[in-house]
């Protein structure tokens, strides 16, 4: 070994073998701690305060009397909730129409997913570009062209009242059909991909050996194919079902006054109400709702997943 | 002494017993007619017929991409022939699905449910088939007792070692009593130790149950420690089939001589042929190669001696006789093996030859080093002759 000093670079590149670990996690740590727990904690701070008609429309919940802080958390924006069936009502369509437009998304992109997977080399690549291609047009032109689509003067109408099918033209915007086809087709990525990278992990041989030990192949599916892709409908079905609980554009533009959803509430209350700590517990309420049955699945699926290694 | 008819007779049976392939009245129990199967423009397999007999434990040998695993394939019900017929057990399985085949697979890979323990593996085919739960549970009982694996009947695919997993997968297809049990270089996945104990292991296991076997596998030892009979495969077509010892002493091509063991092939051409005896001029052996037995050709035709390197005798001095089957040459390389070792000798022409010699007794130091001259020679009888 030479006694000699270390460089400055090789000091650096020590000191980064180290510590760089921490610094490449700390990063986006910092990021996710920056802009989303401390807006989280903003509005949970705003959930506990009163409305007020000032600038900002809340009340603080510090106040400095003499002696030191004193802090007033109001619990009642979240017995107002419970007492108004308007927002139980709304949180309960959401879960019903994002639970529906799951396992429709599912039923339609399962059959998609394992198509790529068992598709040719080069021509699996072009169908999942094709899959993701939407996203390069903005999501709201694609839910407009809904509208287009779905209108009663729309190309379907237009097309059954030329070939002679209906007389009249149907009523499809403004219903809650047209709020799951808006959801199925936008979210329809987001099961495919994660089900795709499941069964295209899969080893064929397993269904050849199902097959080869008696399974015609309807079976050989359901015992083996759908219980060894269950980790990829779960990450599917959480990707599809909890964006769709709050969505907001989808049902406004589709759906009728009718299609009652939580993230149409939660904007009423910000926009139309200035209730802000009203909006901000429904918010609250939300999270709650969705990350404890989340963090239940997410605890299953890691146990599962676990066991199969 | 004169052997009576009826003891003639006993050993014909015998043979016939043991070796149906040699009996013209044995119906063979699984009978590929010119079978082809066309991927694209690609024959996978092309124009095979082939016949496994009862019993047997059959070998299809070859590297990879020479349609083996196709033939097995077909066999199992994967793959449909483009054309040719396949019958086992006299049943024409043309449109049979795998699921109603009388054959189970051991997979390359096993093919172990992840998702279920060794126990729910090995029943798998039972319970699909409907069969009652204490019957169940006796037969899988049964067969991880048969293959040792009983302690670890809870566990699951991923708690055991490749050595546990194939004893599982060899289970989980035998449980059914298929007629047929395809295996897929059932071997391939175990180290060199683990799976010399495990050929002898599998054969074992197939003369218990009796079950015909048909393995498919590029590695030529184990097909020889293992197989009845074996066919050498290359590019879609069988290329001879016959016993490992058959093979061995008799191929019928360079390649089976290749493929099976190591070879010397030298070219030559024949230049004196009689019913009793043939001479073949080598340029590349500079020497002259005498054949005792007649060859199935005319004069000036090509040919390839092959001749095993265990056969050769490697010699410091000069043999007496040396116009016929001797080389002369340099020692180039040395490889001391311990019970045996190997040289590679470079005659004038360039050849190389290889030559091992057994070290039957023991040496104060090495017999030939580098550069040595040394004579190489052999039994007329230790040739074949080869024309393709």
């Amino acid at each position: 070994m030479s006694s000699e000093k270390p460089t400055l670079k090789q000091r650096f590149d020590r000191w980064m073998i180290k510590h760089g670990r921490v610094l490449v996690i700390g990063i986006p740590y910092l990021w996710l701690f920056l802009f989303f727990l401390v807006p989280f904690l903003i509005v949970l701070k705003i959930s506990f305060s009163m409305a007020e008609y000032a600038q900002p429309p809340y009340t603080s919940l510090f106040s400095w009397i003499e002696e030191g802080v004193t802090i007033t958390l109001n619990f009642g924006n979240y017995l107002f909730l419970l007492s108004d069936s308007l927002y139980a009502t709304a949180y309960l369509n959401s879960i019903r129409i994002a639970a529906i437009s799951t396992v429709i998304t599912l039923l339609i992109g399962y059959p998609m997913a394992y198509g790529i997977a068992r598709a040719q080399g080069s021509m699996r690549s072009v169908l999942l570009m094709l899959v993701i291609l939407p996203f390069w047009t903005s999501f709201l032109i694609r839910v407009y062209a809904w509208i287009g689509i779905l209108d009663r003067e729309g190309l379907i109408n237009a097309f059954l009242l030329w070939t002679g099918i209906i007389s009249e033209p149907l009523i499809m915007r403004q219903t809650e059909f047209a709020v799951y086809v808006g959801i199925v087709y936008t979210y329809l990525p987001f099961m495919i991909l994660p089900l795709y990278s499941t069964l295209e992990k899969m080893d064929i041989s397993l269904v050849e050996a199902a097959l080869d030990l008696g399974c015609k192949p309807w079976q050989a599916f359901a015992k083996v194919t759908l219980p060894l892709s269950m980790p990829g409908i779960l990450a599917g079905s959480l990707l599809v079902f909890i964006p769709a609980v709050g969505e907001f554009v989808i049902p406004e533009l589709l759906g009728g006054p009718n299609t009652l959803m939580i993230g149409r509430t939660l904007w009423n209350e910000f926009f139309a109400n200035r209730d802000w700590p009203i909006a901000s517990a429904v918010a609250i309420a939300m999270l709650i709702f969705l990350v404890v049955p989340i963090m239940w699945f997410q605890h299953i699926q890691t146990k599962q997943e676990e066991g199969q290694q | 002494m004169l052997v009576s008819e009826a003891a003639l007779e006993d050993v014909h049976e015998d043979v016939h017993k043991t070796q149906p392939w040699n009996n013209p009245d044995a119906v063979p129990y699984i009978r590929f007619e010119n079978v082809t199967k066309k991927f694209g423009d690609f024959y996978a397999v092309d124009d095979v017929s082939l016949d496994v007999y009862r019993h047997e434990l059959f070998a299809l040998l070859g590297g990879s991409g020479c349609g083996k695993t196709t033939l097995l394939r077909m066999l199992a019900g994967f793959e449909e022939p483009t054309s040719g017929k396949i019958y086992i057990d006299g049943v024409d399985m043309a449109g049979v699905p795998a699921y109603e085949r009388p054959t189970n697979m051991m997979f390359q890979s096993y093919a172990l449910f992840p998702h279920m323990s060794v126990e729910q593996n090995v029943a798998f085919g039972l319970v699909q088939d409907g069969v009652s739960r204490s019957e169940i549970k006796q037969q899988v009982a049964e067969m991880l007792g048969l293959v040792q694996m009983t302690k670890f009947a809870k566990r699951k695919p991923h708690q055991l070692s490749g050595g546990q997993r194939q004893r599982v997968a060899l289970a989980r297809s035998l449980i059914k009593r298929p007629k047929v049990l395809l295996l897929d270089e059932p071997l391939g996945a175990l180290d060199k130790k683990l799976r010399e104990q495990t050929q002898f292991e599998l054969v074992n296991i197939q003369e218990k149950v009796g079950t015909t076997f048909v393995m498919v596998t590029h590695d030529q030892e184990e097909a020889m420690t293992m197989a009845s009979r074996i066919a050498v495969m290359n590019e879609g077509v069988i290329n001879q089939t016959g016993t490992p010892f058959e093979l061995y002493e008799y191929p019928n091509s360079r390649y089976t001589a290749n493929f099976l063991g190591q070879v010397n092939l030298i070219e030559g051409v024949l230049v004196d042929d009689d019913e009793k005896y043939a001479v073949i001029k080598s340029d590349e052996a500079g020497c002259d190669i005498y054949i005792d037995h007649a060859v199935q050709g005319h004069q000036g035709m090509t040919f390839w001696v092959a001749l095993r390197p265990e056969r050769l005798r490697i010699t410091k001095e000069e043999p007496k006789e040396t116009k016929y089957n001797c080389l002369s040459g340099k020692v180039e390389e040395i490889g001391y093996l311990g019970g045996i070792s190997t040289y590679h000798v470079r005659l004038a022409s360039g050849k190389r030859i290889k030559v091992t010699e057994p070290n039957s007794t023991r040496q104060i130091e090495p017999r030939y080093t580098w550069e040595d001259t040394v004579w190489v020679s052999w039994e007329a009888g230790a040739a074949s002759v080869l024309s393709k």
